[in-house]
């Protein structure tokens, strides 16, 4: 069978999720989709499985259009999709799992048998007979809530198989699962491939995709970037994933001249030059080293001439703990005093659970963390939060924001003195300057969750203490214009001069380069790559992120 | 403006919703809808004596639903009301028999409300620790000691506490008149109790709106998560959420037993606490509109005391209306939000 999806586009309001995406899938082979977070890999897929319905473009299945509006048309068409979170009933056995969905109610004759006891028995061989031939260990009895995410995986693999799927689309299936299960995910995926099956996989893992696909379909912003057949390169793939390098290393090279043009400055002998290199960038280039600079200049001058480290803030041993899928495993890292540390790598791959172990809101499974020397395993958030450590969660009403609330009734909860009654006048003192200094487009009385994004990130930022020993930042710009980030990054770098440490994560690399004076590259739970930003390139951390060093 | 004719719009929908669904019943059942609702009318507000008992029913009403604000503001549904104003109930009692035979009877009534107090206290408290450190769903663990509560009151009233001579379940002996909580005669209703219900109104609206405790309550009730990163405990404050529901329904409880009934009988609670929750509800959580809508359910309630009598209906048609009344604010509520919804996204 073979499906053409042409000219897909899906918007969302103003979000174009895919933007004219044309791919031809022929039996035998297995295809790659690669692309960064919110390149529009699963929304093309989960148009493709049925799950949700394009804004316009066909889709074809052996040169006829084809309309089916759920995944279960979609399944009777023969489509299978393997979701990043296997849909299974974790209370249910593996093979009441494997039938479901299988019988349906009394129309077949098998399952009319006494009981359904027969069909229970057909089942289990038919069960048994698949999961011999693909080399997959699971047993019909036990329970689903006992299978590992790789196990799990197989089963609904199974389950899809013997429902006679003959498109398999795979999300992401490598995250979170052992190299061994990978091992047998893929030569199972290779025996399928074999028998005429086309395959899917959906990866940002340039490693799974070039060891397993014959061909790599690469999005970006919602539109294919290129297409590539095996064997790969390496430099071509990421490029298309992540832009033309120029436009990046131009930015570099504006950073790094920048860089000599403020220590140029500060030297009396340098200052002369410095201006010399600033006349021959361009326009554009200039006006970028200005926002960039003009946040970066004292920090980055002030650290580049004194080769002296701050105290050690945070440092963990050896820490591990689960979460997010891949958890964060063996990590041993140390947070200097004013240094400002980019957490970089694909979403969910250990940043968030790294923040929240060093914020205090996750207990580590192993290993010792310590701050500011003193070793904190086993206190809470909150004994966190009194030695100066302070945390601004990724998703703003749902972690940071209360809705319901005011603001000025945000700023009497933060209150720390004691006392029975609120003190109203205060907190909307409080509120008004804050407002007013941050240059949030609300009121004292304004509920928070009538804010827009941008104002609600700039509350959350007015929330923060005045003397923190360590700022933990999960995605803070995501979402604010160039501008407001340009101003939240200023304000931050000011923390950096009473020696503060910032560890904020971001899926940008502009923003890391921007703002960071180190980067961790986070991949599948483990810190693959810890570097200074003036030591590294845009096309070194893609590698890093995808998995390769 | 246009928020108060909103909100006017929503309740007048919701009372026409709610009669005509009660008025069907009335139909059907062969009754003439209009005698009923007169008979409702002149059984609560027709004479002094009958507005006295329509008081007495506030008294209880209000108190638990001023409790349940604290509850439902941090977002738990203390379900468990009833039993705690059961177990103030029992509470009094105990510390009422201990003054019988005393010379400072009003020193023991005065005990015995405090003896009410805790009692609902410790049983709110019990609800609370198995929420917050077992994870008990608090809705099934009061709904378990509401029935536990039961238990007791009725072991107590057929076993140690029985009436010397004979068991009965007309409760426990009376106690004698100077243990009885001083009242009006001739309207048989007791100033001391009128205004506990009466600061217990402002003191929670105080509560609520000026203190820490209430702001934590709300910002937990809103996002524990978040309210949790402001530095806020959100176990402790729930258990003290859960302290002051059970202190007002004990309280309830107790001026049932020094108040009203002067003994203990297994139907002390007389389902206020369940009551109250609509209440509540209906009140839209609304800390000046609880007394104002207690008041029309406690009408509701002594009001259809009549309805056997004079129609040949049933009492129970007062829980008709107000659980249609309940339903009736939640539906229409839900369809204002939807309305609300629809026209913000085109």
């Amino acid at each position: 069978m073979r499906i053409s999806l042409q000219n897909i586009h899906k918007h969302y309001g103003s979000v174009k999720a895919n933007d004219g995406v044309t791919i031809m899938v022929e039996p035998g082979k297995i295809y790659g989709i690669l692309g960064e977070n919110g390149a529009g890999k699963s929304t093309l897929m989960k148009i493709l499985a049925g799950y949700t319905q394009q804004t316009s473009g066909t889709i074809l299945m052996d040169d006829s259009p084809v309309n089916y509006r759920s995944s279960a048309q979609a399944s009777s068409l023969g489509i299978g999709m393997l979701y990043q979170d296997p849909l299974d009933f974790p209370s249910l056995s593996v093979l009441d799992n494997f039938m479901l969905g299988q019988m349906n109610g009394i129309a077949k004759p098998l399952s009319l048998s006494f009981l359904g006891w027969g069909s229970a028995v057909h089942f289990r061989k038919k069960f048994e007979q698949i999961a011999d031939y693909l080399n997959f260990s699971l047993q019909p009895d036990d329970s689903v809530k006992s299978l590992t995410i790789g196990e799990r995986q197989q089963l609904e693999i199974l389950r899809l198989l013997s429902q006679g799927t003959q498109i398999l689309i795979l999300d992401e299936p490598t995250t979170g699962i052992s190299g061994i299960q990978k091992e047998i995910l893929f030569n199972a995926l290779r025996e399928l491939a074999s028998e005429g099956k086309s395959i899917i996989l959906v990866s940002h893992k340039l490693e799974d995709v070039e060891s397993l696909c014959n061909k790599v379909t690469v999005l970006r912003q919602g539109m294919v970037t290129g297409e590539m057949d095996k064997p790969f390169d390496t430099s071509h793939l990421l490029e298309m994933m992540f832009g033309p390098p120029p436009v990046s290393l131009s930015r570099l090279r504006v950073r790094s001249e920048i860089n000599l043009h403020f220590q140029g400055l500060s030297h009396p002998h340098g200052k002369a030059r410095g201006e010399r290199i600033a006349s021959y960038l361009t326009d554009e280039q200039r006006s970028h080293a200005e926002w960039i600079g003009a946040s970066r200049c004292e920090v980055i001058s002030e650290r580049a001439l004194s080769t002296v480290h701050g105290k050690d803030v945070l440092v963990m041993i050896k820490v591990s703990a689960p979460g997010e899928r891949t958890g964060l495993r063996n990590c041993n890292i140390v947070i200097r005093q004013g240094e400002v540390v980019g957490l970089a790598g694909l979403e969910g791959s250990g940043q968030g659970v790294f923040l929240r172990i060093a914020a205090g809101l996750k207990i580590p499974s192993s290993g010792e963390v310590h701050l500011q020397g003193i070793k904190t395993n086993g206190k809470n958030y909150h004994k966190f939060k009194q030695m100066r450590v302070s945390f601004l969660p990724g998703s703003r009403l749902e972690g940071g924001l209360i809705s319901g609330l005011s603001i000025a009734e945000h700023f009497a909860l933060q209150d720390n003195r004691k006392g029975f009654f609120v003190r109203w006048t205060d907190a909307f003192e409080k509120a008004k300057k804050r407002i007013k200094s941050f240059r949030i487009m609300g009121t004292p009385e304004s509920l928070v969750e009538s804010l827009s994004g941008g104002n609600q990130q700039r509350l959350l930022l007015s929330f923060l203490p005045e003397d923190p020993i360590l700022l933990l930042l999960e995605n803070p710009t995501r979402g604010l214009d160039i501008e407001t980030a340009y101003r939240f990054w200023q304000h931050l770098h000011k923390y950096c001069e009473d020696n503060t440490a910032i560890v904020f994560s971001s899926s940008e690399l502009d923003e890391i380069f921007m703002a960071a004076d180190r980067v961790l590259v986070f991949f599948d739970g483990i810190i693959i790559k810890d570097v200074k930003t003036s030591e590294t390139d845009v096309h070194e951390l893609a590698l890093a992120i995808t998995g390769k060093l | 403006m246009r928020k108060f004719i909103r909100y006017f719009f929503g309740i007048t929908l919701t009372l026409i919703a709610a009669f005509s669904f009660t008025t069907l019943i009335l139909l059907l059942s062969g009754a003439s809808p209009l005698a009923a609702y007169y008979h409702i009318l002149k059984g609560s507000l027709g004479s002094w004596i009958k507005f006295a008992h329509v008081i007495a029913a506030w008294i209880p009403l209000t108190l638990c639903a001023c409790g349940l604000l604290y509850t439902f503001r941090i977002g738990l549904w203390n379900i468990g009301i009833e039993g705690q104003m059961m177990m103030g109930a029992v509470f009094t009692t105990y510390a009422l028999r201990l003054g019988i035979e005393s010379h400072h009877p009003a020193l023991f009534l005065v005990l015995s409300f405090a003896a009410g107090l805790i009692g609902g206290g410790i049983w709110a408290l019990i609800t609370g620790f198995l929420k917050t450190k077992a994870g008990v769903n608090e809705i099934f663990a009061g709904l378990g000691l509401n029935f536990v509560a039961q238990g007791i009151i009725l072991w107590l009233i057929f076993g140690p506490w029985k009436r010397p001579g004979i068991a009965s379940m007309s409760g426990t002996a009376l106690f004698p008149p100077q243990l009885w909580m001083p009242y009006f005669s001739s309207i048989r209703l007791s100033p001391v109790a009128l205004s506990f219900a009466l600061i217990a109104v402002i003191l929670t609206a105080l509560m609520l709106r000026y203190t820490r405790i209430g702001l934590s309550l709300r910002a937990i009730g809103n996002n524990s998560h978040a309210a949790y990163l402001f530095g806020l405990k959100p176990g402790r404050y729930m258990l003290l959420a859960m302290v002051f529901a059970g202190g007002f329904a004990g309280l309830a409880g107790s001026i049932q037993v020094t108040g009203v009934y002067h003994r203990l009988l297994p139907a002390i609670s007389s389902n206020y606490g369940y009551l109250a929750l609509l209440v509540v509800m209906l009140a839209n959580y609304n800390v000046w509109i609880v007394p104002a809508v207690a008041l029309f359910f406690a009408c509701l309630n002594v009001g259809s005391i009549q309805l056997p009598m004079m129609l040949r209906l049933d009492s129970s048609l007062s829980g008709v209306i107000q659980g249609a009344l309940v339903l009736a604010t939640l539906a229409v509520h839900a369809w204002q939000i939807r309305i609300k919804h629809e026209k913000w996204v085109n």
